[in-house]
C-alpha cells in the first residue's frame, strides 16, 4: 500500500472513530430527557413540517415518470395493469424513502451544520456549556430524535403524493384505466412494503440530523469554515442514507 | 480560590501554556494582560472545563476541574460566570431569554426568573431591552447583555475574556465600572485583557502572561513600577523594546 493510500485509510479510520465516539455521546445524552424534551417540537416542525413542501414537489414528479417509464417498458410484453404494481412497490420501498431523504439531506442536514457551525464559530456552543447544558442534550438529541420521527411521516405523505400522481399520469396519459391501475397496485402490495420505507427513512433522518450536528460542531472559525462543515453535512448525510439502504435492504428483504 | 497549578497546553505543534501557576484570589479583581494570541482566552477555557490541561491542574475550591464527573462539572460552572469576548449571546433568542436560560437551569420559578433579569439588566443599565434581539443591540450593549447573562446567576466567580475590546472609550468607562460593581458585590473576578486603561482601573492584582507563562504578577502599583523591561513595555505601548523584540507575534 503506497503511503497516501495508507495515510488516506488511516484517515478514514480516525474520522470513523470520530463519529463513533460522538454517537455514544449522543446516546449517552439520551438520559438527560429533562434538557432535550422541551425542545423536540420545536425541532419537529422545523426538521419535519417545513420539509413537506420539498418532499411532495419530488414525489409529484417521481410518480409521473414512474408511471410513464413503467408504461414504456411494459408496453407489448407485458399487461399494463403492471404499470400500477411497479409505480406502487417502486415508490413504497425504494424512491421514496430514498429521493425524499437525499432531498432532506440538502435541506435538513445543511439547515443544521449551518446553525451549529455557527454557534460554534460564535462561541455560542461554548456559552452554552458554561451555563451548565451539555451540548448533545440541548443541540444534538432534540435534531436527531426529531428527524428519526418526522422523516417517515414526510416519507409517508411523499409515497401518497407520488402514488396518486402516477395514477393520475397512468389514466390521462397511458391507455389504461383506474380499476386496471389499482388492480395492478394491489397484485403485489404487502404490508412489509410499507414499513420497510418507513423503518429507512426514520433511520435515514436519524442519520442526516446526526452528520448535520457532528460536522456543524466540528466547524473551524470562521465563514469558509461554516460553508465547509455544510457541504460535509450533506456529502455525509447522502452517503450515510446509500449505505443504510444496502443494509436494510441485506438485513430485511 | 482558583488556582492554576503548573498549567500547559499545546495546540498541535504550537505550545500555548507551558507550566503557567497563577492565583486568583477570592473578593478581588485579578487582571491577566498580555500580548493577543498568549492564551489568555484558553486559560479561561481551562477554568471552566472547556479545554482539558495537557499537563498541570486547575483547582476550584480545592477540586481539581478536570478529574470533575459531568454533574459535578456542571455544578462547578453554576459557581463561575462567564462573558465572552464577542459576548456570545444566542442570536435565536431575546435579551431575556439569554439570561432566562441559565436561570432555567438551576430551577427557579418563573417569578424569580423575571425578577432576577430585570435586575441584572438593571445593574448593567439596560432595562426595557429584554424583547430585542442581540443583532438590534450594540456591541458595548451586548457585552453588557453577557455581563447581564453571567451575574444574573449570582455566581462566585466571572471570567471576562476582553471585556473592552472594540468599545468606544465611554463605553470601556462603563464596563470598567460594571466590573468594579460586580466585584464589590462579592464575585471574585479574572479579567482577561491587553487594555492597560482597563487593567490598571478594575485590577487588584495585574499579572503578566507572556511566553505562556506569567511573567510578573503584583499589585497596581508594583506593575506601574516594574523594572522587566517586557511588562514596561506591554504596559508603555511601545513597539520598539529591544528586550522584547523575541516575543512570538
Amino acid at each position: 500500500m503506497s503511503p497516501s493510500v495508507a495515510s488516506r485509510v488511516a484517515g478514514r479510520d480516525g474520522f470513523v472513530a470520530h463519529i463513533g465516539r460522538r454517537s455514544i455521546e449522543t446516546a449517552r445524552a439520551l438520559a438527560d430527557v429533562r434538557t432535550w424534551a422541551p425542545l423536540l417540537l420545536v425541532q419537529m416542525r422545523r426538521l419535519g413540517v417545513d420539509s413537506v413542501p420539498i418532499a411532495l414537489f419530488i414525489a409529484v414528479f417521481t410518480g409521473i415518470v414512474l408511471s410513464l417509464l413503467s408504461s414504456y417498458i411494459f408496453t407489448g410484453t407485458v399487461p399494463m395493469y403492471f404499470v400500477g404494481a411497479l409505480v406502487g412497490k417502486t415508490i413504497m420501498m425504494e424512491l421514496g424513502p430514498v429521493l425524499t431523504g437525499m432531498a432532506l439531506a440538502g435541506r435538513v442536514g445543511a439547515s443544521i451544520a449551518a446553525e451549529l457551525g455557527t454557534m460554534k464559530v460564535t462561541e455560542q456552543v461554548d456559552a452554552l456549556e458554561t451555563l451548565a447544558y451539555d451540548r448533545y442534550s440541548y443541540l444534538v438529541v432534540p435534531r436527531v430524535l426529531a428527524a428519526a420521527l418526522m422523516f417517515p411521516v414526510v416519507t409517508a405523505f411523499a409515497v401518497g403524493v407520488g402514488v396518486t400522481s402516477g395514477w393520475i399520469t397512468a389514466i390521462n396519459l397511458l391507455d389504461l384505466s383506474t380499476p386496471e391501475f389499482f388492480k395492478g397496485l394491489k397484485l403485489f402490495y404487502r404490508f412489509k412494503d410499507i414499513w420497510f420505507g418507513l423503518v429507512k427513512s426514520a433511520s435515514f433522518g436519524a442519520a442526516v440530523a446526526l452528520m448535520g450536528c457532528l460536522r456543524g460542531l466540528d466547524a473551524r472559525a470562521g465563514a469558509a469554515g461554516v460553508g465547509l462543515s455544510t457541504t460535509r453535512a450533506v456529502v455525509l448525510g447522502c452517503e450515510a442514507i446509500l449505505v443504510l439502504d444496502a443494509f436494510w435492504a441485506l438485513v430485511l428483504l | 480560590m482558583i488556582v492554576l497549578d503548573h498549567l500547559s497546553k499545546s495546540f498541535g505543534p504550537k505550545q500555548v501554556l507551558r507550566d503557567l501557576w497563577l492565583e486568583v484570589p477570592d473578593g478581588r479583581n485579578t487582571v491577566v494582560i498580555g500580548y493577543s494570541g498568549t492564551g489568555k482566552s484558553v486559560m479561561l477555557k481551562l477554568i471552566v472545563g472547556l479545554l482539558e490541561p495537557d499537563s498541570g491542574r486547575v483547582l476550584v475550591d480545592d477540586e481539581v476541574v478536570h478529574e470533575m464527573t459531568r454533574d459535578q462539572l456542571a455544578a462547578l460552572r453554576g459557581h463561575i460566570g462567564y462573558v465572552f469576548q464577542f459576548a456570545a449571546l444566542f442570536d435565536s433568542m431575546t435579551v431575556a431569554e439569554n439570561i432566562h436560560l441559565g436561570l432555567a437551569r438551576r430551577g427557579y420559578g418563573k417569578s424569580a426568573i423575571r425578577e432576577r433579569i430585570s435586575e441584572s439588566l438593571a445593574v448593567v443599565e439596560l432595562s426595557g431591552t429584554e424583547d430585542k434581539y442581540p443583532a438590534e443591540l450594540s456591541g458595548g450593549m451586548r457585552k453588557r447583555v453577557g455581563i447581564a447573562r453571567a451575574i444574573a446567576l449570582r455566581p462566585r466567580y466571572i471570567l471576562y475574556d476582553e471585556p473592552t475590546t472594540g468599545l468606544d472609550p465611554v463605553t470601556s468607562a462603563t464596563m470598567d465600572q460594571l466590573m468594579i460593581r460586580t466585584r464589590d458585590l462579592g464575585v471574585t473576578g479574572l479579567v482577561v485583557t491587553h487594555d492597560m486603561r482597563t487593567a490598571f482601573t478594575v485590577g487588584d492584582r495585574i499579572a503578566m502572561l507572556y511566553e505562556g507563562r506569567i511573567r510578573q504578577v503584583g499589585s497596581v502599583e508594583e506593575i506601574r513600577a516594574t523594572d522587566d523591561p517586557v511588562v514596561r513595555q506591554f504596559i508603555e505601548g511601545r513597539p520598539d523594546d529591544p528586550a522584547a523584540a523575541g516575543r512570538t507575534p
